[in-house]
Formats: structure tokens, C-alpha cells, sequence
């Protein structure tokens, strides 16, 4: 059989091996010079213009620019990007970077350069810049790795460990979780029902006295989807909700189970759903969330 | 100023892949195709536009002459441009008074190799070949000081994908939807696709080109303008250099029935509509323009070629063709042709 010819292929590469050598006349080759030495250097036009990078002619006449070269930046301020997401093999960075027209101060025309800045919401108008030299330096544009933002915030960290304890109704109140009972307490003054137990009454500003234990029933009143991971909530999105307990006047948080986050509302009846006797601590994670017994809503 | 005409235009269908055709092949059906309409087998001149880069082998123009019958030894030369400077270079000849008729035509198989890293190459080798600079990349930072709007920009290609679907010519290409951003701002869908085609026009001046056809598209205007190539030393929102051609080959002087842009991008068109003044009446590139075929070589030819063609065949009276070279429209040619009856 003959092979198809047709669909014959062949690679092919152009290549100039070991580089193609480029004189660089006095602008251009003055301007590489000073950047081998980490410095940036623009040239000015008969008319005063300070060209960065420099070229020999002025672009707005087409005249010699004049011998005279200025040092700028190393800052500069970005008037224009481009986000590249999926950088190619020849791009400077070989991860997402910006390509960006960056003034340099001093300088009246913009250099286009890469600006490593992580992310592109991280670019705006007006951002301000400096060189990331490498260590190595030829002589060459990319002298210049890239360009960074400045500094304009820091992260500073914060973390210190403490010992608390619960205090003396807390601890009443965790005491009553831990055999799988509720305790809150009643006003002497005023009547009103607190819960989790409290050893006085904010309203009133006196002691209470007498302990009452609620029912782990009650209605939700207010409630929040929430949308970010927390460690105490089971999945995304999760419910966290004031359940006012049967016979309380105060509410209490709590997370709400058991039912689709969209279909939480309020008046709904819901129950503690407690963790098997054997797992119970002095602590709320006894009580796993609310969820709906199923009973028609209250009105509130 | 001698009278000059495009009396003749024809194209390949232009193919998203390498066809497996060489490039004297693809040439040779369209240099046929003017040579039949006007009958004339020898020109008084000849010009080619392409680009060594695209094949990567040097001098690749050379054996393209294999489709033209270049013995006994023919007036011929060639730009290593699009084929519409080989166009100017063409109407400049034929403005000498000796010769009447100039044969142009340009060619590109931009499917051979990578376009963005080949036209890397075409960037200053100190400041900006050397960062890796692309073709998209560098499109991108005119888009974005260009600020151009999305949803224009998405009129834009829908609209050039819709008329390239009804140009046998152009490419099939399905309405674009759902890409993320190539290098951001511009979308996939926002760069003209890689194709490979070839394009052929005929100029004739004063009474040949009235012996050659019916109704010539006599150039009227015809000038190009260049900016600095550096893309830090200019405003890139702008093209002053198209708006000079544009003013240089009096666009303004009447209605402009059609304008085909070399728009490669789609925020290029919105630039390009400026810098040329056109007014809301016009329509822009009807034939789907670069976004849906774009030879690279030949497209800003193809842009004469079918602004002309549209009064050629009487559909229009005033037309305008555009042709870019470098980066972010660096350097703009501009072509009004009327027709006269
Ligand atoms: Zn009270």
C-alpha cells in the first residue's frame, strides 16, 4: 500500500544558535549598561522630554534625541495592564503576572514590563511599582524580573493563649447540659425567664434566686444562613438561629439541623437533638443543633 | 495624480487549517481567477506581500513566483508586509506613467507555527522581543487603555462571526459564548482566528481600466502613517496614525457606503471607527473582516479587495479599506474608492 503523502509532516525549526548579536548604539547601550548596574536611566528630547526606555529619536518630531541621560524611578505608577492568566514559555513569569505600561517617576513616557502582583483584583490605575532585580544582572530588559507593587499593608499576626473558666452560673448552667437538662432561672423582681442560668437580673439589677429548668422545645425567632466554613458547624451553608425555648423570655443561639438552610423560617417548632448519653461533656456541643419537630409554625 | 482602479479581486476560501496545499498551490487559483476576468496574462508590474516568519524559511516568497510565469524576466518585487503595501507600492509604479496594469497579490498559512510567538519577533529586540511580549498580550494593553466596553466588544464579534458564516470566503464560525479571558481583557473570541488563504487584485489606470471592466473602483485617496513602535511612547486608546491616513486619503470628503477594517481584535474596530470618523450609517467590514478569516499577509488586501469588490458590482458608491502592520495598529494604510459612472 502507499502511504498517503498528502498527510505527510515534517517539524521544522527556525533557530539563529547561540543568539542573534545586536549592536546597541550609545542610547540604547547606555541605557542597558546602567540597568546591569541597577540603575534606571531615561534620555531627554531637545524639547526636554525624559524618554524611559530611551530611544535615539524623539517620537514626536523624529529628531536626535540630545546626550543628556537622567536617572528615574526606580518607582513608577501603572497607567495601564493586562492580566495574563496562563502565562507561555517565553512570558517572564511562569505564573499569573500582568503585563503593564509603567511610568517611571521622572520619566514622560511609559515602560512595558511584567508586574508581579498574584492577582489581577490586585491591579488598578495608579498602582505604584518597583523593580525585582535579579541577582545576576547581563545588561539585558530583563535585568529586571518584574515589577512589584509596593508596600502598602502589612499583615501583622495575632495569637495569645488563655485559661478561662466558666464563672459560677455558667458553670451551673453547663452542669444542667451535661445531663441533658436546660437550666435557666426566673427573676424574684421582675418575672422574667433567663436562660442560660444567670445570677442576676440585667433588667432588674438584683440576685435571682429560683433555678427553673426549660424544655429543650422552643421556636425559632431570627435566623442566619451562613456561607463560610465555620468549626463548630457541621457543613456549608449552615443555620445559626434564636430559638426562644418554651417558657423563656430571652432567646437563645443556636445552630438549626436537620432541614435544607432555604427552608429555616421563622415560627418554626424545633428541638434539641442531643448527642448519646455516653459522648455528653459540660458543654454545648452536647447539643448537636435544633431541628423542626415537624408541629405547625407559631405566630410570633 | 494618474487615475488608478482595482478592476479585479479574488480570494481563496480560506481554511482554519494547513490544507496541505504549498503556498505557489494556493496562490496559483486566485492569480488564475483575475487573469481570467481581466484577460490579461502579463501586468506591467508585479508585487507581493507575506512574511518569511509564517513559512520560517528565508526568501519563502521567492518560490510563490512559481505560480506567476515570471520568464521571460517580469517587472516584480515584494513587501515583507501585508500584501496591501505591496498595493500602495503598486500605485505608486503605476503613478511613473510608463506601465498601466500592476498585478498585487499577498499570502500567509499562519497555521505552520505559533502566531503569537511570531509576532513576538516583529518587536524591538531590546525592550520588548526579549520580555516574551505576545500578540494577544500586546492587544490586550490597548484594550484595556482602550477601556473597551464588553458588551460592545461581544457586538462586535457577533456580528463579524455572523457575516463571515455568509461569506463563502470567511470561516464557519459559531457565535462565541462562555470563554474565559485569553490575556485579560480580550476573550478567546475577541482574537481573529488562524487561517491560511491568499488574495489577488489587478490595477489598471485611466482607459485600460475602463476597457477592463464595467465599473472600476477608482482609488481616490490613498495614504499610510506610522507611529512610534514603542507602545509606552504613544496613546494607545488612539490611533493617530489611522485618523492622519484616514484625513491624508480624505475619507471625510463623502459618505462612506462601506468600510472593511484590519481589525484583528475586536476593541480595534472601535479605535479604528474613530481615528476614521466613520459615520453610524456605514457598515463595517459586511464581508465578517478579520475576525472571521484573517490570512495574516493577505487580510488587509482582502480589505481592498472587498471594499472594491462592492463597486465592482454596483452595491455600493464610496468605500473605504483599512490595513494594519505592527503592533497595536502602529502603522495604518487607508484606501477610499469611488466608482463613476
Ligand atoms: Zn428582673
Amino acid at each position: 500500500m502507499t502511504p498517503d503523502v498528502r498527510n505527510t509532516q515534517a517539524e521544522h525549526t527556525l533557530e539563529f544558535p547561540g543568539g542573534y548579536t545586536r549592536s546597541t548604539g550609545p542610547v540604547i547601550g547606555r541605557f542597558l549598561t546602567e540597568l546591569r548596574d541597577g540603575r534606571l536611566v531615561g534620555v531627554r528630547t531637545a524639547a526636554g522630554r525624559t524618554l524611559v526606555p530611551p530611544l535615539e529619536y524623539d517620537p514626536e518630531t523624529g529628531d536626535a534625541v540630545t546626550g543628556e541621560f537622567v536617572e528615574v524611578g526606580p518607582a513608577g505608577t501603572v497607567e495601564s495592564w493586562a492580566w495574563v492568566s496562563s502565562p507561555h514559555a517565553g512570558h517572564p513569569l511562569d505564573r499569573p503576572f500582568a503585563w503593564a505600561l509603567i511610568r517611571l517617576d521622572g520619566a514622560d513616557t511609559a515602560l512595558v514590563h511584567a508586574v508581579d502582583a498574584g492577582d489581577a483584583k490586585a491591579m488598578r490605575p495608579g498602582m505604584r511599582v518597583r523593580p525585582r532585580w535579579r541577582a545576576e544582572r547581563a545588561g539585558h530588559v530583563t535585568d529586571i524580573e518584574s515589577f512589584v507593587p509596593d508596600v502598602t499593608m502589612i499583615i501583622s499576626k495575632v495569637r495569645t493563649e488563655y485559661r478561662v473558666k466558666p464563672g459560677l452560673s455558667l458553670a451551673r448552667f453547663l452542669e444542667g447540659v451535661a445531663e441533658g437538662v436546660l437550666v435557666g432561672c426566673r427573676c424574684g423582681s421582675c418575672g422574667k425567664v433567663y436562660v442560660p442560668y444567670r445570677l442576676s437580673c440585667p433588667e432588674c439589677g438584683v440576685a435571682v434566686t429560683e433555678e427553673v429548668t426549660l424544655p429543650d422545645t422552643g421556636t425559632v425567632t431570627t435566623f442566619a444562613i451562613n456561607n463560610l466554613p465555620d468549626p463548630r458547624a457541621p457543613e456549608v451553608p449552615f443555620v445559626s438561629a434564636y430559638i426562644l425555648l418554651d417558657g423563656a423570655d430571652i432567646p437563645l443561639i443556636a445552630l438549626v439541623g436537620g432541614v435544607p438552610a432555604h427552608e429555616v423560617r421563622q415560627g418554626m417548632r424545633v428541638r434539641a437533638v442531643w448527642v448519646p448519653e455516653e459522648e455528653r461533656t459540660p458543654s454545648m456541643s452536647n447539643i448537636k443543633w435544633f431541628a423542626p419537630t415537624g408541629e405547625p409554625d407559631v405566630e410570633l | 495624480m494618474r487615475q488608478v482602479a482595482v478592476v479585479a479581486f479574488a480570494q481563496t476560501r480560506h481554511s482554519a487549517d494547513d490544507e496541505g496545499l504549498s503556498e505557489p498551490e494556493m496562490i496559483l487559483p486566485v492569480l488564475d481567477e483575475v487573469r481570467e476576468r481581466t484577460g490579461l496574462r502579463r501586468f506591467g508590474f508585479t508585487c507581493s506581500g507575506s512574511c518569511d516568519y509564517l513559512a520560517g524559511a528565508p526568501f519563502s516568497f521567492v518560490s510563490a513566483l512559481d505560480a506567476l510565469g515570471a520568464w521571460p524576466p517580469i517587472s516584480e518585487s515584494h513587501v515583507e508586509m501585508d500584501a496591501a503595501w505591496a498595493l500602495y507600492e503598486a500605485w505608486v509604479r503605476l503613478q511613473h506613467g510608463d506601465v498601466d496594469s500592476a498585478l498585487v497579490y499577498g499570502f500567509g498559512k499562519s497555521s505552520q507555527g505559533d502566531l503569537r510567538e511570531i509576532m513576538t519577533l516583529q518587536l524591538d529586540p531590546y525592550y520588548l522581543a526579549p520580555l516574551g511580549l505576545d500578540q494577544v498580550s500586546f492587544a490586550a494593553l490597548q484594550a484595556h487603555a482602550a477601556g473597551a466596553d464588553r458588551a460592545a466588544l461581544d457586538g462586535i464579534v457577533w456580528r463579524s462571526r455572523r457575516d463571515g458564516r455568509a461569506n463563502p470566503y470567511a470561516l464557519d464560525l459559531p457565535d462565541p459564548e462562555g470563554e474565559e479571558p485569553e490575556v485579560g481583557p480580550l476573550r478567546p473570541y475577541d482574537i481573529a482566528p488562524i487561517t491560511d488563504g491568499a488574495a489577488a487584485v489587478v490595477l489598471a489606470a485611466g482607459d485600460l481600466a475602463w476597457e477592463l471592466c464595467e465599473r472600476p473602483a477608482w482609488i481616490s485617496g490613498i495614504a499610510h502613517r506610522i507611529e512610534p513602535h514603542y507602545l509606552g511612547m504613544r496613546d494607545l486608546a488612539r490611533s493617530a496614525s489611522a485618523a492622519d491616513a484616514a484625513r491624508a486619503a480624505g475619507v471625510g470628503k463623502g459618505h462612506v457606503d462601506v468600510a472593511e477594517l484590519h481589525a484583528q481584535f475586536s476593541h480595534e474596530e472601535i479605535i479604528l471607527r474613530e481615528a476614521l470618523e466613520l459615520p453610524d450609517g456605514t457598515a463595517v467590514n459586511p464581508s465578517g473582516g478579520p475576525l472571521a478569516a484573517n490570512p495574516v499577509m493577505a487580510t488587509g488586501l482582502i480589505r481592498i479587495g472587498e471594499a472594491a469588490r462592492r463597486i465592482l458590482d454596483g452595491t455600493a458608491g464610496r468605500t473605504v479599506a483599512h490595513a494594519a502592520s505592527g503592533p497595536c495598529l502602529q502603522h495604518n494604510l487607508v484606501t477610499v474608492m469611488e466608482g463613476q459612472s
